[in-house]
């Protein structure tokens, strides 16, 4: 639904709702547990893969669907090569010391865990260091292995289409490993 | 095609999707009859995917939290030193002021608390069980600093991938972005050898 005259309040109260039923679905998944996230990257509990995984696949398939039928719009952000391995592995120091990502770190709240605060106010400060050096950073790093807009279809030469098969028989085969 | 037959042809399959999803989360209820457990991580995983097309279809948005973060601490920055803020180049760009992220992410701690409350898994903790466990009760201190660290660390890292488990991990790998596939695989391996110097 690509419609420009939506009124600002109505575009927050969607994204209430969707917030919403992302915080509850978190919950129930159980991944907003320190330990589910930390029994992860241990290797010892396969909730995170598993969900993620099939969000992906269900994600995927219909976006491809609805994409076609010209109903959405791609969302994509531009492939910095150098900026997104630097500051994934960053990223997953974070994950290991604090036991939440962003998302599972605010719904750990709302479950109650307050030691989630520690890992907020880091968050907190960790935005302001960057945008402190954002200026810098978008004239260094930002520049290395600057691909702009790709997807992995466009990256392996081949169809769409074709691409979505191999990343459902490689994700349903990890899945059923997995399992 | 004329123009009203695409617009009735787009409300009638919205209207499909809104039906088979209001169906499928029937039968999942049936097969949840446990509300206080958690669910299954395939049903959880189904729902985020679906929560995906949703979003992209209603608001033209993928998921995405970390951003939150940002705008809340530029928000904070703001009140402290208006012009420092709003010299620097990030919020140039993405100005700290109330949007959809802020309010889907403020959502997210409610959605959860909602669930957490009827499924009586909600209790205040201060330490996680796990930690306390290991490092022992008195270890609050310890576990606070390693973790704020740990949340400098990600939120630096987050905004230079320029997304989260969310963005990038659920929502960029979805439309088969290369950013998004780099990116989560960075975040999962530096954090499996990283939680080895701590467990």
């Amino acid at each position: 639904m690509i419609n420009q005259k939506e009124s600002k309040s109505s575009k927050l109260m969607k994204a209430s709702i969707f917030g919403f039923i992302f915080g509850f679905l978190l919950q129930k998944g159980g991944v907003a547990k320190y330990e589910v996230i930390v029994g992860q990257l241990l290797l010892q509990d396969f909730t995170v893969a598993k969900i993620i995984m099939s969000a992906i696949l269900v994600g995927m398939i219909g976006i491809y669907f609805l994409q076609r039928f010209h109903l959405i719009e791609l969302q994509l952000k531009p492939t910095h090569i150098a900026a997104n391995i630097i500051g994934g592995l960053v990223f997953g120091i974070g994950f290991a010391f604090s036991g939440y990502c962003p998302g599972t770190g605010a719904a750990a709240l709302g479950q109650g865990n307050l030691n989630a605060i520690f890992y907020i106010l880091g968050m907190l400060v960790g935005s302001i260091i960057f945008a402190e050096l954002s200026k810098k950073l978008n004239n260094s790093v930002n520049k290395w292995g600057d691909k702009g807009i790709l997807s992995l279809n466009e990256f392996f030469k081949i169809r769409k289409g074709t691409m979505i098969l191999v990343m459902i028989v490689l994700l349903t085969s990890i899945l059923g490993l997995l399992n | 095609m004329g123009k009203i037959e695409m617009k009735t042809m787009k409300k009638q399959i919205a209207l499909q999707i809104f039906i088979l999803v209001t169906l499928t989360s029937n039968v999942s209820a049936q097969i949840n009859n446990q509300i206080g457990g958690s669910w299954s991580p395939y049903l959880t995983g189904f729902f985020i995917g679906t929560l995906l097309l949703l979003t992209l279809y209603f608001s033209n948005k993928p998921i995405g939290v970390s951003s939150f973060y940002a705008t809340l601490a530029g928000m904070i920055g703001k009140r402290v030193s208006p012009s420092h803020i709003l010299k620097l180049d990030y919020y140039k760009n993405n100005p700290p002021e109330i949007n959809w992220e802020f309010v889907f992410v403020i959502s997210t701690v409610v959605g959860s608390f909602i669930a957490a409350y009827f499924g009586e898994e909600f209790n205040l903790s201060w330490v996680p069980q796990l930690w306390s466990n290991t490092f022992g009760t008195d270890s609050i201190t310890r576990y606070g600093i390693i973790a704020f660290i740990g949340g400098i660390f990600m939120s630096f890292g987050a905004r230079l991938a320029d997304g989260c488990t969310s963005g990038h991990g659920i929502s960029g790998t979805s439309q088969l972005n290369v950013a998004s596939w780099i990116s989560v695989i960075c975040f999962f391996i530096s954090g499996m050898i990283a939680i080895r110097f701590i467990y």
